[in-house]
């Protein structure tokens, strides 16, 4: 069996992502080849080339692939996945966004967001916002999958030592283009890989007040996320929104503050090892699944929680 | 210029769903069912692309069972001219259902395409993707804002670390976000109104589509559950809880 891994970059840098898809790939058996589709993407290969368990580095270096847009990334993958009997990807917006593409010139079905690797073909993966677990089999002759990363750990980003291989196809689609980029610069780690993660809701009334969240972030190195209320509100960026339809996050220690628990909230942070809850209003369903649960206002809690640790 | 809307008919997004008892698929038993919440912001945005002049005709198409034209008079309500149903029987999968779709565009000729991102159903987020790569078109997935000049669209897509604009070619795909727009309720004249527009009944064979299986339901199981937890009397209480019995700071 043979795996290709879509690698998750920026050109400079290959993201953490990346290595919970390898730990999917890992879990299917067989061998792993990683494809770095990108423009003056060197530094990205020669780190997936690093990743321990990787057979080969494709590097597909070409300006058409500069900000990976979904129409020419897709093509190139599509025509590399003819040899190779699953394509992998992380399920993160670029993920989600390039994958059902390669799915459909292959002329196959996708399995997104799958959980556990159960056989060859067999899957689980969440659905209806995780409040159930389905079991899917594929009867594709080859599979395209996203990974929930929060379900595969990570391994080790060192100690590997692949060929990087250069990969001469271009495909541009000709019909999109890329005009901005409006990314946050932040010294803070990535919502979905920090070990510990912070999250406003409506409780925290607005923008500003998510101050009170950033010493407590500073003190644990943890991100910052929110509900979707919060992000809805205009409280916060949208890259900020944690659920089933924002990001995933499986932190050691999540605190939701202010945060009632929509079941959309849930699906996106239940599973997070240890969930401290913060909120005035003591019947909020975000207490069902807090392991400490503390009634109180926010406005007092937190500056006196900053204080003490 | 003439936007196609695409809408699923899904269980209602505050039902809580559970797993039958024999574990072979979720209890759909008198369930509430909507329009999916991503595709009634794909209906509200062609519906304000119509006021503001740039569409001047909307066609609502879902592919499904029956009762999914509940759904579709639900867009017409809102402001679609017309529907056009493609009935299949049980649940369609994302692929079958973008050549559906691919199969709708060869007869409609639309110069948008505007639809949900996911189905709060499956939760796949693959058809509109699909569709892009079927039709050759470009997508504008995640899209927090579009518009429209000259032949082209601009998106603004919501993406890891905050937004990117692209600009796609027209006929072009868009995938919808929650920031898109915040859609309207229909009123009651609208819904009366709906009830005469005209509705269009495809068949996959129609539109020369075999309606194939690709990814199979062997079962489904209800999520492991959490432990119940404790509420803490105060701060002090919780920081030692943190620290010392799950010590996770």
């Amino acid at each position: 069996m043979k795996t290709l891994v879509v690698a998750e970059h920026d050109n400079a840098s290959l993201k953490a992502a990346t290595l919970n898809a390898v730990a999917a790939a890992q879990a299917m058996g067989g061998e792993i080849d990683i494809v770095v589709a990108g423009a003056a993407c060197d530094a990205a290969a020669a780190a997936a080339a690093q990743l321990p368990g990787v057979n080969k580095v494709v590097c597909a270096d070409n300006a058409a692939y500069e900000h990976q847009l979904a129409e020419n990334v897709s093509l190139l993958i599509a025509e590399l996945g003819e040899g190779y009997d699953n394509i992998l990807a992380a399920s993160t917006p670029n993920g989600k966004n390039i994958m059902p593409r390669v799915a459909a010139l292959l002329d196959v079905g996708q399995i997104s967001d799958i959980i556990t690797v159960e056989g060859a073909d067999t899957f689980k993966r969440p659905i209806y916002a995780g409040n159930v677990i389905a079991t899917v089999q594929s009867s594709d002759p080859k599979r395209v999958i996203t990974v929930r990363t929060t379900a595969f750990d990570a391994g080790p980003a060192e100690g590997g030592n692949a060929t990087v291989e250069a990969c001469a196809a271009v495909h541009d689609a000709g019909v999109s283009r890329f005009i901005r980029e409006e990314v946050a610069v932040s010294d803070r780690p990535e919502l979905t890989s920090a070990s510990v993660v912070i999250s406003g809701g409506r409780g925290m009334q607005n923008g500003d007040n998510f101050s009170l969240l950033e010493g407590i972030a500073d003190k644990l190195n943890a991100a910052i996320g929110a509900s979707r209320a919060a992000v809805d509100a205009g409280f916060v960026p949208n890259d900020y929104q944690v659920g089933q339809t924002g990001k995933i996050v499986a932190p050691d220690l999540y605190i939701a503050v202010g945060i009632s628990g929509a079941i959309q909230h849930l699906a996106g942070m239940k599973d997070s090892k240890v969930i401290v809850a913060i909120n005035k209003d003591e019947d909020a369903p975000i207490f069902q699944v807090a392991d400490y649960g503390l009634v109180a206002d926010l406005f007092e809690a937190l500056p006196e929680l900053e204080a003490s640790i | 210029m003439k936007a196609l809307v695409a809408v699923k008919r899904v269980v209602d997004y505050n039902v809580k769903v559970r797993a039958k008892a024999d574990g072979s698929d979720v209890d759909l038993n008198n369930v509430k069912m909507a329009i999916n919440p991503f595709c009634e912001i794909a209906v509200e945005e062609a519906v304000r692309l119509k006021e503001a002049g740039t569409v001047t005709e909307i066609v609502a198409v879902s592919v499904g069972e029956a009762n999914c034209q509940e759904q579709i008079r639900t867009a017409l309500a809102l402001g679609a001219d017309r529907g056009v149903h493609v009935e299949v029987e049980g649940k369609a999968e994302p692929l079958t259902i973008a050549k559906l779709l691919k199969g709708v565009i060869a007869q409609e000729s639309p110069d948008i395409v505007i639809m949900g991102k996911q189905s709060i159903d499956g939760d796949n987020n693959q058809t509109g993707q699909m569709l892009g790569a079927l039709t050759g078109m470009g997508q504008g997935t995640f899209a927090s804002a579009i518009s429209i000049a000259d032949g082209a669209v601009e998106v603004v897509r919501e993406v890891d670390g905050g937004l990117q604009t692209l600009s796609l070619t027209l006929p072009a795909i868009i995938t919808t976000d929650l920031r898109l727009n915040e859609p309207r309720y229909a009123s009651l004249p609208n819904i009366m109104k709906a009830k005469k527009k005209p509705l269009d009944t495809l068949t996959p064979e129609q539109l020369s589509v075999s309606v194939g299986t690709h990814v199979s339901q062997l079962g489904v199981t209800p999520p492991p559950e959490r432990a119940a937890g404790i509420k803490v009397e105060d701060v002090g209480q919780l920081v030692d809880k943190l620290k010392n019995e799950a010590k996770v700071i």
